[in-house]
C-alpha cells in the first residue's frame, strides 16, 4: 500500500485533494485489469454522473492487431477521475473519447498513459471539456513511444469550452519518444461560446436554451465521433447534455 | 405591420440611430439605401434584437406588438426574419438540423405542432430548388466552407423554410455575382411578394432593385431617414450619389 498521492505527483497536479483525501488508500491502489486478446476488440462506454467523489483506474493490455475503444462522459457532481493506462502490442489501436461537463466547483479529469513500445500501433484520443461556475476540466495525456515503437501513429486532441468566467480547463499533453519513425500529433485549444452564433440562431427562432444545447452538442461531437453504436452514442450525448439543465440562467 | 417611431439606438454609448421613423405596411417592399456608416446595419440588428445594441428612445411595433420587449427568438416566432450581411458559420451543426430545430422551435412558440422529418425535408428541397442551391449544401454545416454567394442563397433558403411575415434583409445583395443576384431577387419575390407580407431591403446599390421592385425607397443618412420616395429615388441616387440627394 502506498501513501495518498500529493500535488507533487505529476499526474495528480490538478486533482481536488479535499476529495482525494476521502478515498481509501486501497481504492487508490486498485486497478481494473483488462486484456484484449490478439485480433479482438474491446469496447466500453461509461457515464459518470454520481454525486460522490469518483475514482476509476483501468489498465488495458491490447494484444497484437487488437483494438480497445473507451468512451466516457464525466459529469460527476464532485471530483471525478478516470485514469487509463494502455499498453499496445504490435499493430494494436487505442481509441479514447472523453467529455468533462458540468458546473459547481468540481474538478473532473481524464488521465491517460499510452505505451507505444511495439511497432505499428496507433492511438487516437479526443477530449472535450465544457464548464461553468468554478468548475475545472482536465486532460492529462502521456504517450511513451519506446525504441521498438516504430511507425507509431498517436494523436491527442483537446478543446475546452468555458461558458462563464471562473471556469477553467487544463490540458497537459506529454510525449516521450525514443523511436525515430513516429507520428505524434497533439492539439489543445480553449475558448468561449460564440455570441454571434447564438444571436444568429436566435434570429432564426431558436430559444437560448435550444441554441446552447445545439452548439454544445456540436462541440462535444468529435469526442464521440468514433463510436459505432449510434444508440449508445446518443445515450452518452443525452447524459452530457442533461447536465446543462443544472445551469441556472445564462 | 412594422412601425418604427423616433428610434434612437447606441452601441457602446455611441449614438448611431438618431430619431428614425418608418412604417412598412403589409404587401409593401421598402428599400433603405444610404452611405457607409449611416446606420443601416445597426437598424437591422436593432430590429433583430442583437445584444449590445441599446435602444435609448422611441418605439417599434410589429403586428401590433411591442417588438423591443421581445427576445430575439420571440421576434422570429412572431414572424420577423433577419437576413444577415455576414451569415455566421456554425461548425458541427448541419443546415438541415439547424433549420428543422429553428422551425419547430418557432412553431412551438406559436402553439403549433412540429413538422415531421419527412415533411421538413420536402419543404427544404422545394426552397433549395427555388434558390438553385444544391440540397447537398443543406446537409453540410451551417455556412461552413460556403462561398459568399452560397451563403446569401442559403440565407434565402432559410427564409423560404421559415416563411416569415416580415423580412429585414441586410445587404443580401453583397457578394453576389449577376446570375446569383437574379436568382436571389426572384427568390425574394417568390417567397415574400404577397398581400400579407412585408420586406425591408437594406442595400448600398440599385442593382438588386432591378429584380425586387420596391414600392418605397428611403435614404438613411446619419441615423435618420432624410428622404423618401418611389422607385425613381433609387435611380436618382445611383446617378447623382448620396451626397447630392441626401443634402
Amino acid at each position: 500500500m502506498s501513501a495518498l498521492p500529493t500535488i507533487r505527483d505529476e499526474d495528480w497536479r490538478y486533482a481536488d485533494f479535499d476529495a482525494v483525501g476521502q478515498f481509501a488508500p486501497e481504492a487508490i491502489d486498485s486497478w481494473r485489469e483488462v486484456t484484449v486478446e490478439a485480433g479482438e476488440t474491446f469496447r466500453e462506454s461509461v457515464v459518470i454522473d454520481g454525486s460522490d467523489p469518483f475514482l476509476s483506474r483501468i489498465r488495458v493490455n491490447v494484444g497484437k492487431g487488437a483494438r480497445a475503444e473507451l468512451f466516457a462522459i464525466n459529469a460527476c457532481a464532485d471530483y471525478a477521475r478516470l485514469e487509463v493506462q494502455v499498453s499496445l502490442a504490435e499493430g494494436a489501436h487505442f481509441e479514447f473519447g472523453g467529455v468533462t461537463i458540468g458546473g459547481g466547483d468540481a474538478v473532473r479529469e481524464f488521465v491517460t498513459r499510452t505505451d507505444h513500445s511495439a511497432p505499428d500501433a496507433t492511438s487516437n484520443q479526443v477530449v472535450r471539456a465544457v464548464h461553468w461556475n468554478q468548475a475545472t476540466g482536465n486532460f492529462l495525456g502521456r504517450i511513451d513511444v519506446g525504441r521498438e515503437g516504430q511507425r507509431t501513429d498517436a494523436a491527442q486532441d483537446f478543446k475546452g469550452l468555458l461558458l462563464e468566467k471562473g471556469a477553467s480547463a487544463n490540458a497537459k499533453p506529454e510525449l516521450e519518444i525514443y523511436a525515430d519513425d513516429v507520428k505524434c500529433a497533439h492539439g489543445a485549444a480553449i475558448g468561449q461560446m460564440d455570441e454571434m452564433a447564438r444571436f444568429y440562431m436566435a434570429s432564426r427562432g431558436l430559444s437560448p436554451d435550444a441554441a446552447r444545447r445545439l452548439l454544445i452538442r456540436a462541440f462535444i461531437a468529435d469526442a464521440l465521433a468514433a463510436m459505432e453504436d449510434e444508440a449508445e452514442a446518443e445515450r452518452l450525448f443525452e447524459a452530457a447534455l442533461a447536465v446543462l439543465q443544472t445551469m441556472d440562467g445564462q | 405591420m412594422l412601425k418604427i417611431e423616433n428610434l434612437h439606438a447606441e452601441i457602446d454609448g455611441k449614438e448611431i440611430l438618431k430619431g428614425l421613423t418608418l412604417e412598412v405596411g403589409a404587401g409593401e417592399v421598402h428599400a433603405i439605401m444610404g452611405p457607409n456608416g449611416a446606420g443601416k446595419s445597426t437598424l437591422a440588428y436593432v430590429l433583430g434584437g442583437r445584444p449590445g445594441y441599446e435602444v435609448t428612445q422611441g418605439s417599434v411595433t410589429f403586428m401590433g406588438e411591442d417588438l423591443l420587449a421581445m427576445d430575439p427568438h420571440e421576434r422570429a416566432a412572431a414572424g420577423m426574419f433577419l437576413g444577415f450581411q455576414y451569415p455566421v458559420e456554425i461548425p458541427g451543426v448541419s443546415n438541415v438540423q439547424f433549420l428543422r430545430e429553428a422551425l419547430n422551435s418557432q412553431r412551438g412558440t406559436r402553439g403549433e405542432e412540429p413538422l415531421s422529418g419527412g415533411d421538413f425535408l420536402k419543404l427544404a428541397k422545394e426552397k433549395a430548388g427555388l434558390l438553385k442551391l444544391d440540397m447537398e449544401m443543406l446537409k453540410r454545416f451551417v455556412n461552413v466552407g460556403f462561398s459568399g454567394g452560397e451563403k446569401k442563397r442559403a440565407e434565402m433558403v432559410h427564409m423560404g423554410i421559415l416563411d416569415p411575415k416580415l423580412a429585414v434583409l441586410d445587404e443580401t445583395d453583397s457578394g453576389l455575382d449577376i446570375d446569383a443576384l437574379k436568382t436571389v431577387g426572384e427568390g425574394i419575390n417568390s417567397i415574400m411578394r404577397s398581400a400579407e407580407k412585408g420586406v425591408l431591403l437594406i442595400t448600398h446599390y440599385q442593382r438588386l432593385l432591378d429584380y425586387v421592385k420596391p414600392d418605397h425607397v428611403h435614404v438613411l443618412a446619419n441615423g435618420r431617414i432624410v428622404r423618401s420616395g418611389g422607385p425613381e429615388l433609387a435611380l436618382q441616387l445611383e446617378s447623382e450619389g448620396y451626397e447630392a440627394v441626401a443634402a
